[in-house]
């Protein structure tokens, strides 16, 4: 029987936990696109320090447990237009709506924030669309 | 001790994207096929992050500033603009495409390979272009 739903609920709990700590010990939010997003265009400079210290353990952390892991492979397409142009469309378009996965998603749906539920309603058909579209009709991924 | 609790907060959310699973494209992917070969595990991960946040807002309600001393962020803004829309279809696109969003693209930097790389230098490169494409949105709207 396949138990990837568990790990993926001890992974949930996981991420939630790490959302939880943020904003009860730090007062911040947890969202991944704001919290890089702010390091990249110099609008977060007054907390550059929190932000990089943020994507430091979010990097270093996987990168230590990942040899013990065994399974730590992204199966990332071979194909690097796909790979630009979901890129840029990732970039551009958390930026425009405030937010991702973990800011709309995790942080926004948890407060019953009209936002969050509007982002996620859209990111998740916009990506069934494009899976319909780019793999059952022109097999592109 | 800010940058102690940013630290182990990135950390804790790196773990558990990688337990999760994901920082594989491949279940990524799987969850968005709806009309293939769906994979649920993705509603597990959301539902297990929504809990332990859910009670975290609760705490947070009752109390001005964090443990840190920080002011707790205000109340959700109410209004949804063009711009969460758009941006929202936008992001979910490339998500699509490629299977990573902004969190796992980080998360994976270690082990996702060249791939990887050129993803999160594109996804940098979009979030450079946002202001621009943003104004030129709203001017459209305002036409």
């Amino acid at each position: 029987m396949n138990m990837d739903w568990i790990w993926g609920l001890v992974g949930g709990l996981m991420i939630g936990s790490a959302a939880a700590l943020y904003l009860l010990v730090n007062g911040r939010i947890m969202g991944a696109s704001g919290i890089l997003g702010g390091l990249v265009d110099g609008s977060g400079r007054e907390t550059a320090a929190e932000r990089g210290a943020f994507i430091a353990g979010l990097v270093a952390i996987p990168a230590l447990a990942a040899p013990f892991w065994g399974t730590a492979d992204t199966h990332i397409t071979g194909n690097f237009v796909v790979i630009v142009a979901a890129g840029l469309l990732v970039g551009i378009g958390t930026r425009l709506a405030n937010g991702c996965t973990s800011g709309h998603g995790v942080c926004g749906i948890s407060r019953l924030s009209l936002r969050g539920m509007v982002a996620t309603v859209f990111y998740l058909l916009a990506g069934g669309i494009v899976m319909v579209l780019f793999r059952h009709i022109l097999g592109v991924i | 001790m800010r940058n102690l609790f940013a630290f182990l907060s990135g950390g804790l959310f790196g773990a558990g994207l990688l337990v999760s699973g994901m920082v594989n494209t491949q279940k990524v992917q799987g969850w968005l096929d709806v009309f293939g070969d769906w994979d649920p595990t993705l509603a597990f991960v959301l539902g297990g992050a929504i809990l332990p946040m859910a009670i975290a807002w609760r705490v947070a309600a009752r109390r001005r500033f964090s443990a840190l001393n920080t002011p707790m962020p205000p109340a959700p803004d109410p209004r949804l603009g063009h711009n969460l829309v758009i941006g929202s279809v936008l992001f979910g696109m490339g998500w699509g495409l490629a299977g990573l969003c902004p969190g796992p693209a980080m998360a994976s930097i270690s082990f996702g390979g060249a791939g990887g790389i050129v993803f999160l230098l594109a996804m940098m490169a979009g979030m450079l272009a946002a202001p621009t494409v943003r104004s030129r949105i709203d001017r459209l709207a305002a036409a």
